[in-house]
Formats: C-alpha cells, structure tokens, sequence
C-alpha cells in the first residue's frame, strides 16, 4: 500500500455532444485525500466513472503505480472500491449478508470480522435486520463497513458524506484519516469539505 | 500508410464527400445493369421447360434473397468494427445498412411467395429456408426496433452492433438450410467451386441483374449514409461548407 | 500485472457460486414472484385446449407445440428480471468493478436463473402435458426436453436482457428480439418432445439441443457481459 500513486493526463470525455472532461490531470499519492469540487453536473461523477474505467474515455490515459490501467484492467479494479451515490444493497437481505456477499467477490471472510467492521461504523444494532426496514444513514454505515472490509488501497467515493448526521460525518472523516494513515489514498466527489487535515488534502475543482 | 487510410475512413467530412463523389457512379451503373438485366432475363432469356416464363421471378428474387444476406453480413461487420474501434461513422453504416436489408428482405420473400403459388401451390410454406428468412427479417426489424428505443446516440450504437454481431449466425443457417434439411425450396443454382446447374442463357441475365441490384444497394447505402453522417453532425463545423442553402 | 495484486483473490467460479447463491436466497424470500412465471405457463397451456378442441386426439397431437409455446412465453416473461433489479440498483456496476471476470459473473446469474425459472417449467409440464392427453409415460422425457431447451433459452435470452438494459419498453422488445434466436430451440425441444410423447428415441435432437447449450453457455456470457459494460457507460 506505501507509495502507492494514481495518476491520470489529459482526460477528455465527451457525454453525447457535451464536452464534460477537458483535459483533467490529477495525481494522488499514498496518504493524499483529492476532494473532487464543482457544481451540479460539472462531472465529478463522471470522472470518478471514467477513472474506474467504466465511462469510456475518447482521450487521455490513466495510471495505477506507473503502469497504464488498461492493460490491466481487472488487476486495477482489484486495488480499488467505488461507493457510488446509493449503495447496492439488496433489500431482502441483512446487511451482514449483504457485506458477506460483496467482501466474498474479493477474498474469505468471516462473520465474526463482518462485525467487527460494522461495530466500527457504528452499525452493529441492526446488522441482522433486512436493509429494506434501515434508515438511509443507516444503509449508509453498511455500506461504509464495506470499505473497510474490502482492504484496498484505492478508495473512489461519490459524495460519501450523503444521509449522514453531524456523527456520520465525523465517523467518515475519521475512517478516511486512518485509511490515510496506512497508505491508501482516497478521490472524493463533495460539496462540502470533509474535515481531513490540510497537509493531506489535494483540491480539483471541475467547474473551473 | 494503410492506417492513414483507415483513419481518414473514420472521419466524417471525409467519408461525407468519398460518399458524395461516388453515389452517381454507382446510381448510373445500376440502372444500366439493372434495366439490361431485366430486358435480357423477363424478355431474351428462353422460357423454362418446367415452369414455363413463371420463373422468371428468379431475376428479381435471386438477387434480393442474396442481398438480404450480404448486406446482413456488411451491417455486422461496420457494427463490429465501430463496437471494437470505436469509429463513429461505422456505426453510421450499419445504421443505413439495417433498412435497406430489410426491404430487400421483404422483397425476397414477397416474390418468393408470389412464385411460391405456381410452384408448390400455396403462397406460404413452413420450410426452413422460408423461415430463416423471416428470422432475418426479424433480425433487421429487431435491429432498427433497439436502435430507436434508446435515446443516448452512443448507447444505441454500441447495443445495437452487438445484437447484430451475435445475429449473424442466422446467415450461415439461412445459406445452409437447404443442404441441412430436406426443404421444398431448391437447393444452390449458382457454386463458385462447381459446376453451375443453370443453362448459360439464364445464367447471364441473373449475374447481371445480382450485379446490378447490388451496385443498386451500394447506391442507396452511399445516399444513406450521407443522410446518416449529416444528422449526426449538425453541430460540426464542416456541415456549413458542404451543404448549400 | 499490477503490483498491488492481492494474492488470495477470490477464484472465478467460486465467485459465480457466490452470485447463484445470493440469488437463490433473495428469490426465496420472495416466493411469489418465483410463481409468476409458472402461473402464467400454466393459463397459456389453459387456453389451448379451451380454443381449439377439448378432444383428447387433437390436444394430444398438438401438445409438444402448446407445451414449448408456453414455456417459452413464460420463460421470456422471467427473463425480463434478470438483470433488471441489479442494474437500477447497482449490482451490476459493482460486478464490473469487482475486479472479477464479468463473463463468469453473469454466467452465474444465468445459471441461478435456470434453477429458479427453467427447472420449475420442466417440472411443470408433465403436468399439463397430461391435461393435453399425453401419456405418463412420456414425463421424463418431457422434462428433460423442457430442461435442456430452458437452459439453453436462459442463456441466450440474458443477452437480449442485457441489451435492452435502460431501453423504452424493455420488457416487450426483449421478446421480440430473442425470438429470431429462440426458434432453433423451439424447432429441436418441440421435435424432442414429440419423440418423447410417441414413445419414440428422442436422442438425436436431443443432441442437437445439447449442442445449442454448450454454444449458448460458453458464448451468450461473453456477448452479455459486453452488452451490460455498454449499459454502465
């Protein structure tokens, strides 16, 4: 995880006729938080898409650890874990379950570390109970019980701070602090800043 | 130097005018072919001694049948090649292709259905050649159906080549069918590798008249495809100098 | 290979057990929708014998034909939930960023969709054969012929739900662009069953439809995993 670095050139991305990326260049290091600013409809989310490689890029490339993402695809995604705007959990199933399925894509895991991540975002009351009875703040926590659990360097999150109270969002500010202390490195669409220490927080701002 | 010309080939401007230059190339040899075709086939050509002058639908229903075929084929290969390398105005090809190869699909089995009656006796037979070329019909409406039902350009493009790749099967099956199964419709007149089970006389007018339907589809294609690069473009630059008010 | 690589990634098929088993779970909380399908296989074959003839001679005669019509309308109307709750809540997009092989992913999602739709049809039409006349005997090979042409059907059918991702009308477009590729199914299962019905040795089409699964399996994941990138972009 030390030493880490994404870095991206001259992004252009075109959504129909709208020109939305102009030629973005970013690069974040282990132990950098990049907050991605801009209003509505400026393309936070669809940089965050196109860095993921899900959106296609007309131009520009991107580059996990010096080697071009595309040559790699599936290797690159095994390095990260993109929280989008609603976090896909099923309905029907327990947020236990949900987490056992999702951390199981990557590697084995037991209920017993599933908790224990879900203590630590403040979600162990109703970690049994169906996702469809929980509280958007709540499905949140699971969900962010679910970076945790994927143990991986690169964290891509769009607008993470979404439903949550004033706790919440400290709770986030301090899983990212220490996500950041042990090397990852984190991009996040906001609107608002997250509270992590300036010395480790990089700005783009999109509308500009 | 190849890959020069197969970038220019994706720019649309280009293609817009290589397309402008040589439709009335391709109008006027069809018309010559097609017209010559026809007189030596429904006029020249000796009557059958089977079916009489009844067969001389062949000189329309050869060619549109195989055409419906081709132009499959050319829709799924522009479709593959704008899915794979991302070239726009290949996707603007298989677009105009898909409307051109239904009709001629339509054609093939609307004269097929008109000999049918004399010949076996009833205007439609469930035989698999029949059916297969329904199912290309299908494969065409089904084609322009997912295009529309998008309203994304770039979705409809990209979806819609892969339903025509994956439908391309149906070709082989449909040239096939005659020889797999034992079916009412006859099998191949024409081989490239045998011998051709067709008199001379006949043959000449329904080569002629196949090369004149498909110059016929090269032409429309080409009117198309302008049509096609022009919508998608409306925003360009380049459109102001090339079409006058 | 990227440095970062983490060594104990979790294999391609063990993955796509994961999916067959987390589908077979949330489909068994939600037992009603399983029965849709089956409900509605059951009116189709219903109408048959009330407008064309009681009599048990013509249904039987025309049995393999109302049975595969039947199964593959309710097998098209299942098919339209196979993808559809996973995309519009981001399953999908969390399965192409899994950093597992999309192809294998939904393979398992086809799969599990065979077990819930395919297999319960199979089971059920014996049954109704037997309201159209058709003899106990054939009920084996009823079943298997309904199987295999299911399995078959499940597959190439997840390409067309793939495609149709995101589009207007979805639901009835999806049917009309399978069924151009349904109808071998259709000819070889019917074929089968008639065989089957009769009495008769019903391995050649059989074969025949064996080899449109094997084709359908190693092919329609790769051309539905295409399909379903596109709808993420």
């Amino acid at each position: 995880m030390i030493g880490s670095v994404l870095r991206a050139e001259n992004l252009h991305l075109w959504r129909t006729e709208r020109h939305v990326l102009k030629g973005v260049d970013l690069r974040v290091c282990g132990g950098e938080l990049l907050q991605l600013t801009g209003v509505n409809g400026a393309g936070k989310t669809t940089l965050l898409r196109a860095l993921c490689g899900l959106n296609h890029l007309e131009e520009g490339r991107v580059f996990w650890n010096e080697h071009d993402v595309c040559e790699d695809l599936e290797g690159f995604h095994a390095s990260l874990v993109y929280l989008g705007h609603e976090p896909p959990l099923k309905p029907d199933l327990s947020g236990i379950e949900n987490l056992g399925f999702w951390t199981g894509m990557r590697r084995r895991i037991s209920r017993a570390a599933i908790n224990d991540a879900l203590i630590r975002t403040g979600g162990g009351e109703f970690a049994t109970r169906p996702v469809r009875t929980l509280s958007a703040g709540q499905k949140r926590r699971v969900a962010l019980a679910g970076l945790l659990l994927a143990a991986v360097p690169l964290w891509l999150l769009d607008e993470p701070t979404t439903n949550l109270d004033s706790s919440g969002q400290e709770l986030v500010a301090m899983l990212l602090e220490a996500h950041l202390d042990a090397g990852g490195l984190a991009i996040a669409a906001v609107h608002h800043g997250l509270g992590i220490a300036a010395s480790r927080l990089r700005e783009l701002n999109l509308s500009a | 130097m190849t890959w020069t010309w197969f970038h220019r080939l994706g720019s649309p401007p280009y293609v817009y005018r290589l397309a402008e230059r040589l439709t009335p190339w391709f109008a006027w040899s069809a018309a010559i072919l097609i017209l010559a075709g026809l007189y030596d086939g429904l006029v020249l050509a000796p009557p059958d001694y089977q079916q009489g002058d009844g067969f001389r639908i062949i000189y329309v229903h050869v060619p549109t049948a195989w055409l419906s075929q081709m132009i499959y084929v050319w829709m799924a290969v522009a479709a593959a090649v704008g899915l794979i390398w991302r070239i726009k105005v290949a996707h603007s090809v298989a677009a105009a292709c898909a409307p051109i190869g239904a009709s001629f699909t339509a054609v093939a089995l609307g004269t097929g259905m008109l000999w049918g009656k004399p010949m076996w006796g009833a205007y439609w037979v469930w035989d698999v050649r029949l059916t297969t070329e329904l199912l290309t019909l299908f494969l065409y409406l089904g084609y322009m159906g997912l295009r529309a039902s998008f309203d994304d350009l770039q979705r409809a493009d990209r979806a819609s080549a892969v339903l025509a790749v994956v439908g391309v099967v149906n070709v082989p099956i449909v040239k096939y069918s005659v020889v797999w199964w034992n079916s009412l419709h006859q099998g191949s007149s024409l081989s490239l590798t045998g011998k051709d089970t067709i008199a001379t006389p006949m043959l000449i007018p329904l080569l002629v008249s196949m090369l004149g339907f498909t110059l016929y589809f090269g032409a429309v294609l080409l009117v198309r495809l302008r049509a096609e690069v022009l919508r998608r473009e409306r925003a360009a630059s380049w459109i102001s100098e090339v079409v006058r008010p | 290979m990227i440095a970062t690589l983490p060594t104990e990634m979790t294999p391609p098929l063990r993955a796509a057990r994961l999916v067959i088993a987390r589908d077979l779970m949330l489909a068994f909380r939600r037992p009603d929708q399983l029965v849709q399908p089956l409900a509605f296989f059951v009116m189709v074959t219903a109408l048959f014998p009330l407008s064309i003839s009681p009599e048990r001679a013509t249904l039987r005669a025309v049995a393999p034909g109302v049975l595969w019509v039947a199964a593959l309308l309710a097998a098209l109307l299942a098919l339209d939930f196979l993808f559809r709750d996973d995309a519009q809540d981001g399953t999908l997009e969390q399965f192409a960023l899994s950093g597992q092989s999309l192809t294998w992913l939904l393979l398992g999602k086809t799969g599990a969709h065979w077990l819930l739709t395919g297999v319960p049809l199979s089971v059920m039409a014996p049954l109704m054969g037997y309201t159209l006349g058709v003899p106990v005997s054939a009920s084996v090979g009823i079943m298997l012929t309904v199987a295999l042409g299911s399995l078959a059907l499940s597959f190439i059918g997840s390409i067309g739900a793939a495609l149709t991702l995101g589009a207007r009308r979805g639901g009835v477009l999806l049917s009309i662009l399978i069924l151009p590729l349904a109808v071998p199914i259709l000819i070889f299962g019917s074929r089968a069953t008639e065989l089957a019905i009769r009495g008769e040795a019903y391995l050649a089409p059989m074969e025949l439809l064996g080899a449109i699964v094997v084709l359908s399996f190693t092919l329609a994941p790769l051309a539905a995993a295409a399909a379903v990138r596109i709808s993420l972009e």
